[in-house]
């Protein structure tokens, strides 16, 4: 039980805890408006669609990959799902599929393309990100999608859970479950820790690298739909940039920019982190200029507070043996 | 007669041009400890990958527990009780120890649930069997690496092993984690399971193995029962060759020394040293990890400040206190872990060569001269026989005798008086050895001070002119090589 405590006290996720929470009662004295349910509810939401692209993003971090594609993933297979629902109508079932199964395809190309040219994921995504925000703006023209279905712009709740919310809730829940409980997640852990190993222990890697880019893309596509149905249309341009903001939130959880490394607990933290400083800033009347520094700093005081936790040899394991 | 475990008969295989196996014969009997000995290059790791399916040979005969394999896959391999434990491991530094051990339950069952329950209990029954016992919940990553060695044999277990293949197991580890792993190996043997231990060092091999399969240029040496050969002999079957018996004497005449120690001590590491090396000289210092060998010969190349005492170049009192001026004073130094402490692995082998040497290159306006760069980096490869094509070749693509000769380069480069060369021979194979204690009397002949530092009694006894043990921090005795046995120096020692 010490020992499960003392790597608790250790660990990335608990000390983001304990930041959150100063944070949270900073603001709760300092922000009026701030510790209300109604503003809990509204950070959650707007942080949503952030939250389900970092579940796809976690998972290739975990593996070891990178997806910067993924906001364009999600621009495009919006307008696809968008074009399909004003055209047939259809409803939550078919527009969930529907999202799922563009992302998932587009994601599965990042995977392809990084296997056949055995090029560095970085440089694959961001070369299909650039590749689909170029297409998907130049097919466009640039013009927004307005009339949707009446069913999808009616505000839909589950147990006073507004969607977005819940749909977060639910594929962060999933990826927690994929991660820790499921064969297939221990294989991602280990694909991130030791490719070569992967290799030899008989792990299918290419098929695995198909799952993890099929997978983000996937969470992509639903955070697309989110996005649309938060907003009742579908701008090409709205996306844009996003992926940054994925990527901070995934980092300052926790996960490793080097693989083998990372949690859904620790995403969420981060995610709630950011969410929580902006908003606090934001009811206390700071520039919204600023957020972007506060942002960085804290990325960079996470990674400082990390290198030297593991700078410090840990004592634990040389008792084995 | 026991039907073989593995019969592998005639294997021959090309790589291009290359034949790196010419009909090779392996037999593997049920619980034995089998060596396979051979220098680098010799066809071991190819022989080792046919074994585990990786790689076809071109013609000969694969047969497994009697039954022959036209086209051995590594599933087929690995069904027939095969298990290969790579020299860096292939374990997950990321994952626990139960997870490495167990990791096998995951593979090709991409949706099944983990039961944490059965991985553990399967993590626990191989490391009973093994007799070992690592927390389970450890992440790998931050086990020291003798302990890593147990979760990867401990991952053969769990998945049936009948065979544990090991890749040079011994050359990472100190003499005391060795001493542990060759007894796991002989609990392994207990427990009916073989062995195939790879490896450089003859005396592990001669400890350990029941028999021993020597290679040598991709053909068999033969096969021997290990009681029947002396630790002479393995080398001599090794190398091909007749590796010199002869020790020196100490050096005549009153040459004043070129490195001279007075009084030396720094906490907790040595005390009390004195010590002095003459031009032409090899001095043997001898000590087990812990005796201080190496700290003292960091502070002699100016890495940590000596508390007390003196130490004199050419007859002057210096304070070294960083290796630029150890370098200054024309020491060099060849560390014991020459991949961490000695080379830059990514960069070429002339960018290593050069480093402690950039001042000397500059033309005018400061900029390396190419020509005086190229002409430098040809001499030292030339000098020291490292086999390479080219020189831009990044250091990590190069074998272990390889990259010691390129440390070894970059500091003759510097043209030093003294220099102190700590294990030099640690995992390397004999026939590169050989041409490491030429070169090193070769250097001594034209008036370099040599500090050998050694754990190993043959090598101290063959190279060195005197010999110097140290023990707990101090100097416990001085011996002439002729004056003491192998035998006795070895007792000294581990006193």
């Amino acid at each position: 039980m010490r020992e499960r405590l003392t790597s608790l006290g250790r660990s990335h996720e608990a000390r983001l805890a304990v930041i959150v929470l100063a944070i949270a009662a900073f603001f709760a004295v300092e922000a009026p408006g701030f510790p209300t349910l109604a503003n809990l509810m509204d950070l959650l939401e707007g942080r949503a669609v952030l939250a389900i692209l970092a579940a796809g993003l976690l998972v290739v971090l975990i593996a070891g990959g990178i997806d910067i594609s993924c906001a364009a993933v999600a621009a495009v297979s919006q307008y696809l799902v968008a074009l399909c629902l004003i055209r047939w109508t259809g409803n939550w079932a078919l527009a969930l599929l529907l999202a799922a199964g563009f992302g998932a395809a587009l994601g599965a190309v990042n995977a392809l393309l990084i296997h056949a040219l055995k090029a560095p994921p970085v440089i694959v995504t961001i070369a299909t990100m650039t590749f689909y925000f170029s297409m998907l703006i130049f097919l466009t023209k640039g013009v927004s999608l307005y009339d949707l279905p009446d069913w999808f712009t009616v505000k839909v709740s589950i147990l006073g859970v507004p969607l977005p919310v819940a749909m977060a809730a639910a594929v962060l829940g999933a990826t927690a479950f994929l991660l820790r409980r499921v064969s297939l997640g221990r294989q991602i852990f280990g694909l991130g820790g030791n490719p070569e190993a992967a290799r030899r222990m008989g792990c299918n890697v290419a098929g695995l690298q198909v799952f993890i880019y099929g997978f983000s893309g996937a969470m992509a596509g639903l955070a697309g739909l989110v996005q649309a149905y938060r907003v009742e249309e579908v701008a090409p341009s709205a996306l844009i940039g996003r992926e940054l903001d994925v990527l901070a939130a995934v980092v300052l959880g926790g996960a490793s920019l080097t693989g083998g490394r990372g949690t859904v607990g620790g995403t969420v933290l981060g995610i709630v982190l950011l969410a929580m400083l902006h908003n606090g800033l934001t009811l206390m009347g700071v520039s919204s200029y600023l957020f972007g520094s506060v942002t960085g700093l804290l990325i960079l005081l996470s990674l400082a507070a990390t290198s030297v936790s593991q700078g410090r040899p840990q004592k634990g394991g040389r008792h084995a043996g | 007669m026991v039907r073989p475990l593995v019969e592998m008969l005639a294997i021959r295989r090309r790589f291009g041009g290359v034949r790196a196996l010419s009909g090779v014969n392996l037999t593997v009997l049920p619980g034995e400890v089998h060596c396979l000995a051979g220098e680098n290059g010799c066809g071991k790791s190819t022989l080792i990958k046919i074994l585990s399916g990786v790689l076809a040979p071109d013609s000969g005969r694969i047969v497994l527990n009697g039954a022959e394999h036209a086209r051995l896959t590594p599933a087929a391999s690995q069904a027939a009780g095969v298990q290969i434990i790579y020299q860096d491991l292939s374990l997950f530094p990321n994952l626990t120890v139960e997870e490495n051990i167990a990791f096998r339950r995951h593979v090709g069952r991409a949706g099944r649930l983990v039961r944490v329950g059965a991985m553990r209990s399967e993590a626990q029954a191989a490391m009973a069997r093994l007799g070992v016992s690592l927390r389970l919940g450890a992440l790998v990553r931050d086990l020291p690496i003798a302990s890593r060695q147990l979760v990867a044999i401990c991952r053969t277990l769990a998945a049936d092993a009948r065979l544990v293949v090991m890749d040079e197991p011994t050359a990472s580890l100190t003499h005391q984690e060795a001493d542990a792993l060759l007894a796991t190996i002989r609990g392994l043997r207990a427990h009916g399971i073989a062995t195939v231990f790879v490896s450089h060092r003859l005396d592990d091999m001669m400890r350990v193995g029941d028999r021993v399969t020597v290679l040598r240029d991709g053909a068999n040496a033969g096969t021997f029962a290990m009681g029947d050969l002396d630790r002479g002999r393995l080398g001599e079957l090794i190398s091909g060759r007749r590796l010199a018996d002869a020790v020196k004497q100490p050096l005549s005449g009153s040459a004043p020394p070129a490195l001279e120690v007075r009084s030396l001590s720094r906490g907790g590491e040595y005390e009390g040293i004195n010590l002095a090396v003459r031009p032409g000289e090899i001095l043997g210092l001898i000590g087990r990890l812990g005796s201080g060998r190496t700290e003292l010969a960091l502070t002699l190349f100016g890495m940590n400040r000596p508390e007390a005492g003196e130490i004199l170049v050419r007859g002057r009192s210096v304070a070294l206190d960083s290796n630029r001026a150890a370098i200054r004073e024309g020491i060099g130094y060849v560390p014991e872990d020459r991949l961490s402490l000695g080379l830059v692995m990514p960069q070429s082998i002339a960018e290593n060569t050069l480093v402690t040497v950039l001042g000397r290159l500059c033309g005018r306006l400061g900029l390396i001269d190419p020509q005086r760069r190229a002409e430098t980096v040809a001499r030292w490869m030339e000098r020291l026989q490292v086999k390479t094509a080219t020189a831009e070749r990044p250091v990590m693509e190069l074998s272990g005798g390889n990259q010691q000769r390129v440390v070894l380069a970059k500091w003759l480069a510097t043209e030093p008086r003294v220099l102190i060369l700590d294990s030099p021979t640690a995992g390397i194979d004999v026939g590169a050895r050989a041409g490491l204690y030429r070169t090193m009397d070769e250097l001594a002949a034209l008036g370099l001070a040599i500090l050998l530092i050694s754990d190993e009694v043959e090598e101290v006894r063959h190279q060195a002119h005197r010999i110097l043990v140290m023990l707990g921090g101090r100097i416990a005795g001085e011996y002439s090589p002729s004056g003491i046995t192998d035998e006795q120096l070895r007792e000294v020692i581990r006193a």
